[in-house]
């Protein structure tokens, strides 16, 4: 376990260590900030039925700016180490395999919610400034932020299985930006295709991640989507573990 | 510490070592030889468990390098070619993270980070930028994490490649020094730097290996050696005819140096010539300026392994 914890911390630092943590946190900053700003001014012009909360987590901007930061997050954790060949070293230290897969994941994941505790704070920020609370309810936050989670570990496990795909970092980062935005617009499907059957309109409204937002970002916690991504982040972390232990034979 | 047996690897169904055969004792230097596309970096990389092979096996210190890998691993230190690093890191702190990852225990890192910057002069740059090291350097930091954990034994591969002529004296008395303590195995074509460390050598060729024994064997395997240089002033002789009489001259190849005359022989090996020569020179009153003889270096060694089957190709 100790080595685990080791690799991790690694993988957490190594972020700082290059311009593209302070890139996509500047980014990502601005992108919320800007967000944020738009929904309490909209609400200032005509009264809405929804909180501020919600429209946070329910905006264009907030979309825009999540299936972006994956790519940017995940396409370097293996390809990197494949170019550079520091993956020599790395392996033949007395490290298992599945280690360095999970601490390459959980790597991006902490870095994942280091980008998101800004956000927190401009809730907090607006109850200071206008006496009432951003969310209609504390379990809104709460579902928003579990919804962020759960979407984010499947989205960066499709972005580490991109990147041990791969020596080139720019390749790793537009397979899983395709991958991505064709799952989040698998979602849409339903709204754009009308004529589509009910049933198979329902199906795709599973995996409807706007859907699961809207839901988690009311404060209810439904359980379907809850392991749906759970279980498919698990899926694709045994798919990069396979393709991570391959590279040995293909070598 | 090494016994490797019957290791075979294909890329894409070809071979590119086969079958080889070979152990390496405890306290040894073992040398590993050959040309560039050789085998040796392949040998190596499945000796550190970096990959498997096609078929055979590898024994480190008595753990199957694939199926008891972690094990193996813990008691073998590897320096890769070229050496990857991690360029965003410092110095000490890839040496900590490298320690952790290796299972120093944690009270002993510092310690074991200290021991490993010294021995490889390390003191000066250990809070630069790895990315901002000199090739020198990179080469020696590669080094001190191959010995961060104590490991029995190391595989170096190409360990004074890029180096300048001081780095690489440097690098090799302090292989020299590790070799007190530690196993080697260790790859090179710098030729001199094998005789001058090695115990044993191994020269590998079209991934089989050609020969595997002491330097001082190999040299005396040869089938001709060295030989002798005469620079005379042979007047109206026929130098080379005279030359070519002496029982042990195999071959003599002649030169000119202004009104000198330069005269290679080759001779059987094991033989000194040296006297013959001087007595002829004497009896046919040349002037002579030198006479010496030329040892035979494990350059040709190499070279009558690596390129025999050429030789009897265009003889052919």
């Amino acid at each position: 376990m100790r080595k685990f914890y080791t690799l991790l911390a690694r993988e957490v630092q190594s972020y700082f260590y290059s311009p593209i943590a302070y890139i996509v946190l500047v980014f990502f900053l601005i992108v919320s900030g800007v967000d944020f700003y738009f929904q309490i001014s909209f609400m200032n012009q005509r009264p809405v039925p929804y909180s501020v909360q919600e429209a946070f987590f329910n905006s264009v901007f907030f979309w825009f700016a999540f299936v972006l930061i994956f790519p940017l997050i995940t396409m370097r954790l293996f390809a990197e180490e494949f170019k550079l060949g520091t993956i020599e070293p790395l392996m033949t230290a007395p490290v298992r395999d599945w280690q360095v897969v999970l601490s390459k994941f959980f790597g991006a994941l902490v870095f994942y919610i280091i980008l998101w505790v800004p956000t927190a704070l401009y809730f907090g920020i607006f109850q200071y400034v206008t006496g009432r609370p951003a969310a209609g309810s504390s379990g809104a936050y709460w579902g928003s932020y579990l919804m962020l989670l759960l979407l984010g570990m499947f989205y960066l496990s499709v972005g580490c299985l991109a990147s041990v795909l791969t020596k080139n970092q720019i390749i790793a980062a537009i397979i899983s930006f395709c991958a991505i935005t064709l799952l989040f617009f698998l979602g849409l499907v339903q709204f754009i295709l009308l004529d589509v059957s009910s049933a198979t309109r329902d199906l795709l409204g599973y995996f409807s991640a706007l859907e699961h937002m809207g839901t988690f970002s009311r404060g209810v916690i439904d359980t379907r989507p809850i392991v749906l991504y759970l279980s498919m982040t698990v899926v694709m972390l045994t798919l990069t573990y396979q393709a991570f232990q391959s590279r040995k034979w293909r070598l | 510490m090494i016994k490797v047996e019957n290791l075979t690897k294909r890329y894409a169904g070809q071979p590119a070592i086969r079958d080889l055969n070979f152990e390496v004792g405890k306290g040894e230097i073992m040398g590993f030889l050959g040309p560039n596309g050789a085998g040796k970096t392949t040998t190596m990389r499945i000796l550190a468990g970096f990959m498997p092979a096609t078929s055979g096996r590898a024994l480190i210190a008595g753990f199957d390098i694939f199926e008891q890998s972690l094990q193996a691993r813990t008691r073998l230190g590897y320096m890769p070619e070229h050496v990857p690093l991690y360029n965003d890191m410092r110095v000490t702190e890839y040496l900590d993270y490298r320690a952790a990852l290796k299972g120093v225990p944690h009270r002993r890192i510092a310690e074991r980070v200290g021991d490993v910057k010294e021995l490889c002069g390390l003191r000066d740059v250990e809070k630069k930028i790895i990315g901002a090291l000199s090739k020198g350097y990179r080469q020696r930091v590669g080094l001190a994490d191959a010995l961060l954990h104590e490991p029995d034994l190391l595989i170096l591969d190409e360990p004074t490649i890029g180096l300048d002529p001081n780095q690489i004296r440097q690098v090799r008395e302090l292989i020299k020094n590790l070799g007190r303590q530690h196993t080697i195995l260790l790859s090179t074509h710098i030729l001199p730097e094998v005789e001058m460390t090695c115990s044993r050598v191994i020269i590998i060729h079209k991934g089989r290996i050609e020969a595997c024994d002491t330097p001082e064997n190999l040299l005396s395997q040869l089938r001709q050696v060295g030989g002798v240089v005469l620079e005379a002033k042979v007047g109206k002789d026929n130098g080379a005819d005279e030359l070519r009489k002496i029982s042990a001259v195999r071959d003599v190849t002649t030169d000119v140096d202004g009104e000198w005359n330069v005269f290679s022989l080759r001779v059987e090996s094991g033989a000194d010539v040296r006297e013959e020569v001087f007595r002829l020179a004497a009896a046919r009153r040349w002037t002579v300026r030198e006479l010496t003889q030329r040892r035979a270096t494990l350059e040709d060694v190499f070279v009558e392994i690596t390129h025999a089957d050429e030789m009897e190709r265009s003889s052919i």
